[in-house]
C-alpha cells in the first residue's frame, strides 16, 4: 500500500510540518514501508487484550497546595526567542501584516 | 595513587580515594579529561557539551557522599541547570533549563560531578547516534563503526574511559544496545523506577532513565542512589525500589530462559556464539538453562513503531518556536511560525516519526493502527509474564548484529528500526533489562548479551551481570595461560 501524496500533505499539515514537493514521494514510501510492516499484527491473536493503562493503581494524589517550586517570570522567559514586557511575543494569529 | 591513573578506577574506588583525601574531587572529576580522554574524545566525539569551569564548580560543590568527585556523563536529554540541554536537536540549540532533572539532582547530592553532556540521536530517535545535529559519535573500538544509539555518546565515553559511569535513556533499547556495541554494562530499570522528571519526553509510557558502567558494582551503586519514587513524576513506581545490595550474590540455582527460536535465523553467528558463551558461563556459576519458545520480535517492532511514534507526535508538539528553542524569523503569522520553525528545527528522522505517529492517531486510522498496537502491547506484556513463571531471567541477543558501519543503515529507516527487534519488548512490557559484555568477536568488536527480568528484577539482573563479569575474567585468565603454555609447541 502506498499512501497517496494528498494524504501525506494532510498528515504533515496536522503535525505542523512542511514537506517539500520533491520529498513527498520519498516520505510516502518510508511511511508506507512501516505501515505495511505493521500488518503482521493482524496475525496476532488479540482476544482479551485490552489497551494497557499506565496509571499506577496506588498513585497518591498530592496535597492540593503549592509545592514550593516556582519559576520567576524572568526564568520562564529567559529562553524565549522573543519576549517583551513579561510576555512571549507571537506574530498575528490570522493573516496579519508582514512583519 | 598517581593522578594519571585515576581515570582507570571504578566509581566506588574513585569516591573512596576522594573521601580518604588521596586525591581531590576536582582531580577525580577531571581524571578522564586529563588522562587519555581528551585525545580519545577528538576521534570518538562522545560529548555534545563540556565546560571545564562548570566541571570545576561541580567538583567544588560535591559533598563527600558515596559518589564523591565521581565524574558522570549525562545524556543531552536530561535537564541540567549548568549545561545546555538540547537533545542534540537544532530546535533546542542553546537551551539551558532553569532546573535539574531529579536523577541529576540525586546524582549531585551523592557527590557526583557531571563530566559532560553525552551525544545522542536527536530526541533519542535512532539506533546509531548518527542523527545528532552535532555529528555522529564513533565506536571507540573501531572508528569506522557506530557506537549504537540513541545513547551512543554516554556509552562510548564510559567505554574509552572518560568517566566510569553515565546516564542515558532507554525508550526502545537506547541504553542496552549502545552498551553492547561499546562493550560496557547498560541497565534499563523497571518502568517508573528512575524518575522521568527533567528527562525530555519522547514516548512517555516507554521512556526510562538508564545507567552505563564498566563494572556491575558501580551500576548497582548508582542505581541504589537514584531509584525510588519522585513526587514530581506521577508515573514513578510507588514503594521502595528493589534492593540491589546483593549484586555480588551469585546466580546459583537461577533459571535462565533460553528462547532459541528467536535467533534461529536473521542473527549473526558471532552474536549467537556470544549467547552460547554467556549461557555456559552462567551455568558454570550454578544457573540452569531452561529452553522454550518465545513470541517473535516482529510483533514488538510493529507495536513499538506505532505506539511510540504516536506518543512522540504528541510530546514533540510543544516545540513550536514560542517559549524556547529555534524560531523562524520571517513568519508572517502564527501558523507559518509553527510550521517553519518545526520543519527547520527537527531533523529528518524526528519528522519521519512525528508523521508516522500523527498518521497512527489520525481520524480514520486510529482503530486500525494505534488501538490495535495498544492491544498487541497488552499481549506482549502477557507473554513476558508467562515466561517469568518458567524462568527467573531471559537470555537473548541485544541486537541481531555486531556494531555496523557508519552510514550502513541510513538509507533505509525500516532497516534501522529492525536493529531494535530484541530490545523493544522490555519497553513495551515495562520490565527491566540489562546488557553485559562477553568475549569480543573475532575481529575484536565488542559483543554483548541481553538479560531481561520481571518487574523490579534489577537485583537479579545485576547478580547475573556480576557473574558474567567474574566468569569473563576467569575465561580471559584461562586463555592467557593457554597461549602461554601452547606457544612453544605451536612455534
Amino acid at each position: 500500500m502506498a499512501i497517496p501524496r494528498d494524504e501525506v500533505r494532510r498528515i504533515a499539515e496536522l503535525a505542523r510540518l512542511e514537506i517539500r514537493e520533491e520529498d513527498l514521494d520519498r516520505v510516502a514510501a518510508e511511511l508506507s514501508a512501516v505501515l505495511d510492516y505493521a500488518q503482521v499484527l493482524k496475525r496476532l491473536d488479540l482476544a482479551g487484550c485490552e489497551p494497557p493503562s499506565f496509571t499506577p493503581l496506588a498513585a497518591a494524589l498530592r496535597a492540593d497546595e503549592p509545592d514550593g517550586r516556582r519559576l520567576t517570570p524572568q526564568q520562564a522567559l529567559a529562553m524565549a526567542p522573543e519576549a517583551e514586557g513579561g510576555f512571549f511575543v507571537a506574530p498575528p494569529v490570522m493573516g496579519g501584516p508582514e512583519r | 595513587m598517581s593522578g594519571g591513573e585515576l581515570w582507570r578506577l571504578p566509581a566506588r574506588s574513585l569516591a573512596e580515594a576522594v573521601r580518604a583525601g588521596t586525591c581531590t574531587a576536582l582531580e577525580a572529576a577531571s581524571a578522564g579529561w586529563d588522562g587519555p580522554g581528551a585525545r580519545w574524545e577528538r576521534d570518538v566525539h562522545a560529548i555534545a557539551h563540556s565546560d571545564s569551569e562548570v566541571r570545576a564548580a561541580g567538583a567544588g560543590a560535591a559533598p563527600p557522599g558515596p559518589l564523591a568527585g565521581v565524574p558522570v556523563v549525562v545524556k543531552d536529554n536530561l535537564c541540567t541547570r549548568d549545561y545546555p540541554t538540547t537533545c542534540c536537536s537544532r530546535i533546542l540549540a542553546g537551551y539551558q533549563p532553569p532546573y535539574d532533572a531529579t536523577v541529576v539532582r540525586r546524582l549531585r547530592e551523592a557527590g557526583g560531578v557531571i563530566s559532560g553532556k553525552g551525544n545522542m540521536d536527536e530526541f533519542a530517535m535512532g539506533s546509531s547516534t548518527e542523527y545528532s545535529c552535532y555529528g555522529p559519535t564513533r565506536n571507540p573500538h573501531d572508528l569506522a563503526r557506530v557506537p549504537g544509539g540513541s545513547s551512543g555518546g554516554p556509552a562510548a565515553a564510559v567505554a574509552y574511559g572518560l568517566a566510569p559511569l553515565a546516564l542515558g535513556s532507554d525508550t526502545g533499547g537506547s541504553v542496552r544496545q549502545p552498551a553492547a556495541f561499546c562493550g560496557v554494562i547498560g541497565l534499563k530499570p523497571t518502568y517508573g523506577r528512575l524518575s522521568r522528571y527533567g528527562l525530555v519526553a519522547f514516548a512517555s509510557s516507554f521512556d526510562q532513565v538508564g545507567i552505563f558502567g564498566r563494572h556491575a558494582g558501580d551500576v548497582a551503586l548508582l542505581y541504589a542512589l537514584l531509584a525510588g519514587p519522585d513526587p514530581l513524576d506521577a508515573t514513578s513506581r510507588p514503594g521502595p525500589p528493589p534492593d540491589v545490595s546483593g549484586w555480588d550474590g551469585g546466580v546459583e540455582g537461577l533459571r535462565i530462559g533460553w528462547p532459541a527460536n528467536l535467533w534461529r535465523e536473521g542473527v549473526d553467528a558471532e552474536v549467537v556464539a556470544g549467547l552460547e558463551e554467556a549461557a555456559a558461563w552462567l551455568e558454570r556459576a550454578g544457573a540452569r538453562r531452561v529452553p522454550f519458545d518465545f513470541l517473535p520480535g516482529e510483533y514488538a517492532v510493529a507495536t513499538y513503531y506505532l505506539v511510540a511514534t504516536a506518543e512522540a507526535s504528541s510530546n514533540l508538539a510543544r516545540f513550536d518556536g514560542m517559549r524556547y528553542g529555534y524560531r523562524d524569523p520571517e513568519s508572517p503569522d502564527l501558523h507559518a511560525l509553527y510550521t517553519r520553525s518545526r520543519s527547520a528545527g527537527f531533523g529528518a528522522e524526528v519528522q519521519r516519526r512525528i508523521l508516522l505517529g500523527t498518521y497512527a492517531l489520525s481520524a480514520g486510522y486510529y482503530d486500525e493502527y494505534y488501538l490495535t498496537a495498544q492491544r498487541a502491547r497488552a499481549r506482549i506484556r502477557r507473554e513476558y509474564e508467562a515466561a517469568f513463571s518458567r524462568c527467573d531471567l531471559l537470555l537473548l541477543p541485544v541486537a541481531p548484529t555486531l556494531p555496523f558501519r557508519l552510514g550502513e543503515k541510513l538509507q533505509d529507516p525500516l532497516e534501522m528500526y529492525l536493529s531494535d527487534i530484541f530490545t523493544l519488548g522490555a519497553n513495551l512490557a515495562g520490565i527491566p533489562g540489562l546488557s553485559a559484555p562477553v568475549t569480543p568477536a573475532a575481529g575484536g568488536l565488542p559483543r554483548g548479551v541481553q538479560l531481561l527480568g520481571p518487574d523490579d528484577g534489577e537485583g537479579l539482573l545485576l547478580r547475573a551481570a556480576r557473574a558474567l563479569e567474574v566468569q569473563g575474567a576467569r575465561a580471559r585468565l584461562e586463555r592467557s595461560h593457554e597461549v602461554e603454555f601452547a606457544w612453544p609447541t605451536k612455534r
